[in-house]
């Protein structure tokens, strides 16, 4: 740790002193990945990175932030390689020359998380559009991310296929967190209320209390990961080739074999590639 | 009340194993504050005496201005360090964010007006009892900074150690420069915040303790150095 | 080249719309011991510091013999009636001023020790100022003034918040300051002390220069008014 502060002022320095160029010192045996706070707080990383580190001696750095923060940085260029899950942003982001390519890398589907008494009664709900409906009639507390996360916006695109604004209930049943996954479901244990996850925060989620899943299984709930290399046309200092690298073993069958292995209590979280 | 006692248990757990992740938490955590501590301190101390002795225009707006920067957001520096230190940024070049410099960097932003404001605030008293001794000795000002550094020592240790407990206690710019990075800008105030959003409440409020502690440690270091250098009437 | 005599044209000092000294001409000369004697709020410690150089008049104007001013606030120092102790060692509180005047340290540590002998303080040389006696932290300010070795040391009430005892023992080591050459200008309100240690005085009265005679005109003879009163103890303010 006090190596890593040195090499950092160590940096510093010969860059300004010794006029070094920036990649030359960017091909470092790390890279530095933008991704979502489910991959990493899930545990999915701390499983599968040691992995790909052992084979390849590159470390990864994971910032672990939401979608929409993951992207900001990656289209500063503070990331190499990003990987998040929300296809129109990513599209977007590489369509705006950021990023290389998107790719696919794994898929889980997001679940509607309530109180057990279900006040809202949206457990025989046929579909999440059904459930979100009689929460919006009942006005029962609804606690959005509210921080434009892959999640977030997986959420309004659904209030947005039943017609439905929450956002003009803001601040009565319908609550903006401005939060992480983690903190909306604190706050939803301690509210009462229902919000939308994703299946592998959920399952990792050690504060569930009087929590837990009562609308699940519904083709619109599908959760799509995918990998993007930060264009290192546009940010030079991108590690380009390790980055490369990385997402080439993840898309191989080690990489998603490791994926498929990941348990959380015996539960599979994350499944592989297709679209 | 279960999480409550639980967290007791566990940072007891914690301590006593002497857990790996932990202690290379722990001493980032001091290494980031400490260093942070020192930078802001050798800017802050000497600029908080030197706006106690010197009168020039713009003093008192000086004055004004670092009493409102102590309430500085960790939040608002963190997003002005990041915006400097990002690629995109004019020091992106330096490739330092998602560093632990970064990380003191914030932190040296954050607690340099504090120890600056507490400093002169302490100074001032203390030159209003030393002015006219020292002006009759002949000191000019420079010398009265220097006069005021070395005799107010013993306060000045604890405007040093306010700045050092705001720099280990907040979150919001370590996490934003840090990017809260396992290994690498992993800090106790970011584990605590990412133990809380994993619904591991317990075991963020074991931190939380473990921090209190690091925390008591640092002051107590500091109390038994004052007491060194101190005079039992001083 | 001695910075004496010290000259006062006109010097007043107005503040908060009020005149607190009011148009004092004024000479002092090398020799005897002048002591300024009024009653409170006559302008005693003002005027001292005046001459002391730590506030500047309103109007008028003060000239030390010489025309450098940098060498006559050398040649100065000032006792104040709250000693003010730096937080270290009496020692160091000695040292400071001769570091400050750029004593050479062969010559520091013999004027220290001189300095500390004069002042009956040896013996308590290393501890930290701040834990003397009144009595001794008063003495140590004349010890730190003395080794400067003034032309002129002034001298602000230095006994008001002291015992009989340290009294005389301040009153003492001023005696032997003069005996080795240096001015005495020292403001006083008690009688007795004046009357041991006067043979100048200089009496002031609503920031005015009332009188100035020999102590033996003064205390049997005085011409003004206000100073009769002073002596009879009648006038308060």
């Amino acid at each position: 740790m006090f190596a890593l502060g040195t090499k950092a002022v160590a940096v510093a320095f010969s860059v300004l002193v010794l006029g070094i160029d920036g990649p030359t010192l960017a091909e470092q045996r790390y890279i530095t990945l933008a991704s979502t706070t489910s991959t990493e707080n899930s545990g999915l990383f701390r499983q599968i990175l040691p992995v790909y580190t052992a084979g390849s001696g590159v470390e990864v750095r994971v910032v672990a932030v939401g979608t929409g923060q993951a992207i900001r940085l990656a289209a500063n260029g503070d990331a190499d390689v990003l990987l998040v899950h929300h296809r129109a942003s990513e599209e977007r982001f590489v369509a705006e020359g950021f990023g290389v390519k998107r790719q696919a890398v794994m898929h889980n589907d997001f679940v509607l998380v309530g109180p057990r008494h279900d006040p809202a009664g949206v457990a025989d709900s046929k579909s999440a559009g059904a459930a979100l409906t009689r929460i919006a009639e009942t006005r029962s507390l609804f606690a959005s991310r509210g921080d434009d996360s892959g999640t977030h916006m997986a959420e309004l695109s659904l209030w947005r296929s039943i017609e439905i604004h929450p956002g003009e209930a803001s601040g009565t049943w319908y609550q903006e967190m401005g939060a992480g996954m983690g903190a909306t479901l604190n706050a939803a244990v301690a509210m009462g209320a229902y919000t939308l996850v994703d299946r592998a925060t959920w399952s990792s989620f050690a504060n569930k209390k009087s929590l837990n899943i009562l609308v699940e299984q519904d083709p619109a709930l599908n959760n799509q990961y995918a990998v993007i290399l930060v264009n290192p046309e546009r940010h030079p200092h991108v590690k380009a080739t390790l980055g490369r690298s990385f997402i080439e073993w993840l898309l191989s069958p080690a990489g998603q074999a490791a994926i498929a292995a990941f348990r959380i209590d015996g539960e599979q979280v994350f499944f592989p590639n297709p679209d | 009340m279960s999480d409550i006692s639980t967290a007791f248990v566990l940072a007891f757990q914690l301590i006593a194993t002497l857990d790996g992740e932990l202690v290379d938490i722990v001493g980032r955590s001091l290494f980031v504050s400490l260093t942070a501590m020192v930078a802001a301190a050798a800017i802050g101390l000497p600029l908080g005496a030197v706006i106690a002795v010197y009168r020039f225009p713009g003093r008192r707006l000086v004055i004004v201005a670092l009493n409102s920067l102590m309430g500085l957001p960790p939040v608002f520096v963190g997003l002005m360090v990041y915006l400097l230190l990002s690629r995109a940024g004019p020091l992106g070049v330096l490739g330092l964010l998602f560093t632990p410099a970064a990380m003191v960097i914030a932190q040296t932003v954050l607690i340099m007006p504090i120890i600056a404001a507490l400093s002169r605030d302490a100074m001032r008293d203390l030159y209003e009892e030393y002015r006219e001794q020292l002006c009759s000795l002949g000191a000019q000002p420079h010398h009265a900074v220097l006069t005021l550094l070395w005799d107010g020592r013993l306060r000045l240790v604890t405007v040093v150690m306010a700045g050092f407990g705001r720099a280990i206690a907040e979150v919001g710019a370590v996490f934003i420069v840090g990017g809260n990075i396992a290994y690498v800008t992993r800090v106790m105030t970011t584990t605590i915040a990412l133990e809380a959003s994993k619904g591991n409440l317990a075991l963020a409020l074991a931190l939380g303790l473990i921090l209190v502690l690091l925390a008591v440690g640092v002051n107590g270091v500091a109390a038994m150095f004052g007491g060194v250098t101190s005079y039992r009437r001083a | 080249m001695s910075v004496l005599p010290l000259l006062l044209k006109g010097v007043s000092v107005h503040a908060g719309g009020q005149i607190l000294i009011d148009g004092i001409d004024l000479e002092i000369e090398a020799g005897p011991k002048t002591v300024i004697l009024g009653p409170n709020g006559a302008g005693k410690s003002l005027l001292l510091r005046l001459c002391h150089g730590l506030i500047g008049p309103t109007a008028g104007k003060l000239t030390w013999s010489g025309s450098d001013s940098t060498h006559a606030r050398r040649r100065q120092g000032m006792v104040f009636q709250k000693p003010v102790m730096l937080r270290r060692s009496v020692r160091a509180n000695i040292a400071y001023g001769l570091k400050l005047h750029e004593i050479p340290t062969a010559h520091r540590q013999e004027r220290i020790e001189r300095a500390l002998a004069q002042t009956g303080l040896g013996h308590v040389a290393e501890r930290p100022a701040r834990v003397l006696s009144v009595g001794e932290q008063q003495r140590l300010a004349l010890a730190r003034a003395w080794a400067l070795q003034p032309e002129v040391l002034f001298l602000d009430e230095p006994t008001a918040s002291l015992d009989p005892s340290g009294t005389g023992a301040v009153e003492r080591i001023i005696e032997d300051i003069h005996a080795a050459g240096t001015k005495i200008v020292m403001t006083t309100h008690d009688l007795a002390q004046a009357r041991r240690v006067a043979e100048d005085v200089i009496f002031l009265h609503n920031g005015r220069l009332t009188e100035r005679a020999s102590p033996a005109k003064f205390f049997s003879a005085p011409e003004s008014e206000a100073a009769r009163a002073f002596l009879d103890g009648r006038l308060l303010w």
